[in-house]
């Protein structure tokens, strides 16, 4: 942290997320209730909208220069899609961006899609305050080396 | 027919819910039993919000408010003061008698004493072959019906080796390419015999076709056959999002099954007109009610526009709503919804028969009502949601599983499911009873309050000049997404408790669920590479090419013929040729391109 008065501290800067939704599936209420909470919450949320490939979500998010994707997956297409979307966001060296997952996903593939590099899966039922959380805490902060 | 002559309707037509009293007048009895009795017991032991005192259910003066699951306060008690003035003077108009207009009381004149509602469980996953074991396993259990549940690359029109259906394939439904799946799908079952629900929109018109060649290939005669294709593409603009094309020619291709029904099938919906996913997307119950009734309205005046006479199309129009757990709002949400649809039909469009004045529906308990928390707790919430549609005078229920928030139901769930419905109907006594509700000062209250309400909705909609309209300008999408965030706040904030999410906790270990792997992608893309082979190529060219001039034109309806152009028999050819979903709906999405909405949050 620098002392300088006029650099503003790390907190005062807004965190940045995208909420994607990938895979066929239009049911998109959770990614729009999740969507509004982080931004009541005073984070800048972009939304991508429906049925996003790995690749659309991946330049949104380097574009967008987020630090957290939250992605909303209830079809179970989920380990088809997160394992594509982590290998890309490595080739791009984007894997300092913090990925969380929201929807339905049966408890036999939480450990492979956390060996997979998603930070937590959140299911039906979580507090939304319980995801506001996990993100604040563990986005990387801005302007620090990895 | 022991129903009434036209005349006879038109002659009594439903008053609007505008008379509900406001101020209420009180009895002296009542006004005494307030002094008497309510004031000392409230100054004993007030009362206080059900929930966290959040605030925000409280009143303006700090009295406790109750509300409904949508929001709507709900009073402590219900007298004569809550309904219409000249209730008692016109309570046949109000509620008419059972089997009658404006039939509040129900559509049959006897209720369920001389046919149960159709128990009716959605089901489908992983292959075919798979699903059509599970059918005959629900028809030996005292199914009545079947319902068909797609997969996602079906629903989107993409065949099972399509690069889009990876990670999909028999993931929430049933995977079908083309019409071997389909044979295979019903193999040994009866469709002269079984009614069958297909829950298809964007490609409704392929699956049907499908299902039409099967039933063709078992020697069924398609005047006899019945069932139901949902085929409601507005609420997938609203709500379900599943839409491939832009709503004017996906309302076309929906144009075009009525036009096809209402000559060669006669006993099929060729529409279920869909609150389900509306309600689940975060639509209140009025919300449910007036934008699917409204959908319904859009309908009619784009086959009225085509040149299709009401009364050919109209009485085999259905609808679809949901159940949710507040019991009475439910229940008044399907007595009014049968009233206003009686008043649009006569009103609005003059449809003469009585059959287009009545609304039939089916009914499904709400998933988004079920905790992936306590996963035996819904069995209870789901008995509750049944016993409304019920109380309501459904044509045919679905009962959710209970480990649906989780998972495809288990075969263990899907059959508590069903014995939920049988202990409904043959141990509880609610079937024995029309209407047992009619006249509950609360209920018959609530009636006429979703009623109006409606109508304050159809005022706006008709304003933005119909639905396709008010689509296009985000309207009942925001309205969804402001009551979703509203509920999900309310639930943070524990003013709303579901048990064992925000309240009654406990610690527990995974439960067994139904797993689908990605096997099913494997065999469907062997299948198809078998089928494509197989099939003649040079017929597959020629019917799909033939499709896409017919796509291309526009359809002029003729009396008792089929428009020129009409697309379902250009499709019915694709499918006998074997064309798979994926083609077909290719061949569509060339002529009319795909649809994109601008995202709302």
């Amino acid at each position: 942290m620098t002392s300088d008065p006029n650099v503003k501290p790390e907190h005062e800067f807004p965190i940045r997320v995208l909420v994607a939704k990938p895979g066929l599936d239009g049911h998109d209420r959770g990614a729009k209730v999740i969507a509004r909470a982080l931004r009541d919450a005073g984070m800048e949320v972009i939304y991508t909208g429906l049925r996003q490939t790995p690749e659309m979500i991946v330049n949104a998010s380097i574009q967008e220069d987020v630090q957290c994707i939250g992605l909303s997956i209830l079809s179970g297409a989920h380990n088809a899609i997160v394992p594509r979307l982590m290998a890309l966001l490595k080739e791009r060296s984007a894997d300092d961006i913090l990925v969380v997952l929201g929807g339905t996903i049966p408890a036999q593939d939480i450990d492979f899609l956390k060996q997979q590099g998603v930070a937590a899966i959140f299911g039906p039922g979580t507090p939304l305050e319980t995801t506001v959380e996990f993100i604040r805490e563990n986005v990387k902060p801005r302007g620090v080396p990895a | 027919m022991s129903r009434s002559t036209t005349e006879d309707v038109l002659k009594s037509p439903a008053p609007s819910a505008e008379l509900v009293r406001s101020p209420r007048r009180l009895s002296v009895a009542e006004q005494q039993w307030i002094d008497s009795t309510l004031t000392p017991a409230l100054a004993k032991s007030p009362e206080r919000p059900i929930g966290a005192d959040t605030g925000t259910n409280r009143n303006l003066d700090g009295t406790a408010r109750f509300t409904t699951i949508s929001g709507v306060p709900v009073d402590r008690l219900y007298t004569p003061a809550d309904l219409p003035a000249d209730w008692n003077e016109h309570t046949d108009k109000y509620l008419g008698q059972p089997g009658h207009a404006p039939y509040t009381r129900g559509i049959h004149a006897t209720g369920y004493r001389g046919k149960l509602w159709t128990m009716r469980q959605f089901s489908g996953f992983a292959t075919p072959e798979e699903t059509n074991q599970r059918y005959k396993y629900l028809l030996q259990q005292g199914g009545s019906g079947l319902s068909v549940a797609f997969d996602l690359p079906t629903l989107m029109g993409y065949d099972s080796d399509h690069v889009n259906s990876e990670g999909e394939v028999g993931k929430c439904g049933v995977a079908i390419d083309s019409l071997e799946d389909m044979e295979i799908l019903f193999s040994g079952i009866d469709l002269e015999k079984t009614t069958v629900s297909m829950t298809i929109n964007s490609p409704a018109s392929v699956l049907w076709a499908m299902y039409l060649v099967v039933a063709e290939q078992q020697g069924a005669d398609w005047k006899k056959i019945s069932g139901t294709l949902q085929n409601d593409i507005l609420k997938e603009y609203i709500a379900q999002k599943e839409y491939i094309y832009p709503p004017a020619p996906s309302m076309r291709l929906v144009i075009d099954t009525f036009e096809f029904g209402s000559l060669f099938t006669p006993r099929f919906n060729p529409i279920s007109i869909s609150g389900y996913h509306i309600r689940e997307a975060g639509a209140t119950a009025l919300q449910e009610l007036a934008f699917t009734i409204y959908d319904g309205v859009e309908y009619v005046e784009w086959a009225v526009r085509r040149g299709l006479d009401v009364d050919d199309f109209a009485p085999r129009l259905s609808f679809f709503f949901n159940s949710h757990n507040d019991f009475f709002e439910e229940i008044a949400k399907f007595r009014a919804s049968r009233k206003i649809w009686y008043r649009l039909m006569t009103d609005r469009f003059h449809a003469k028969q009585a059959r287009s004045q009545l609304m039939r529906f089916h009914t499904q308990t709400a998933g988004v009502s079920l905790t992936a928390q306590q996963l035996m707790n819904n069995i209870a919430r789901v008995a509750i949601q049944a016993l409304a549609a019920v109380l309501g005078g459904t044509q045919s229920l679905h009962t959710d599983s209970y480990d649906e928030a989780l998972a495809l139901p288990t075969e263990e769930a899907a059959r508590i499911a069903l014995r939920t419905q049988q202990i409904l109907a043959y141990e509880s006594g609610v079937a024995q009873t029309v209407d047992p509700l009619g006249g509950s000062y609360f209920v018959e209250n609530l009636t006429l309050k979703m009623e109006q309400g409606a109508f304050e909705y159809f005022d706006k909609l008709d304003a933005m000049g119909g639905m396709v309209r008010a689509i296009e300008q985000g309207f009942p999408q925001k309205e969804l997404a402001e009551s979703s965030y509203q509920y999900a706040r309310a639930v943070e904030a524990k003013g709303k408790i579901i048990v064992g999410v925000n309240d009654f906790v406990v610690e527990e270990t995974p439960q067994q669920i139904l797993y689908i792997d990605e096997s099913v992608r494997e065999s469907q893309t062997e299948k198809l590479k078998r089928l494509r082979a197989r099939r003649s190529q040079a017929d597959v060219t020629r019917t799909l090419k033939a499709l896409r001039e017919a796509a291309a034109r526009e359809p002029q309806a003729e009396k008792g013929k089929i428009s020129g152009a009409n697309t379902m028999p250009y499709i019915l050819d694709c499918v006998r040729a074997y064309a798979t979903v994926g083609e077909i709906c290719e061949a569509l999405r060339d002529v009319y391109g795909t649809y994109e909405e601008s995202s709302w949050t």
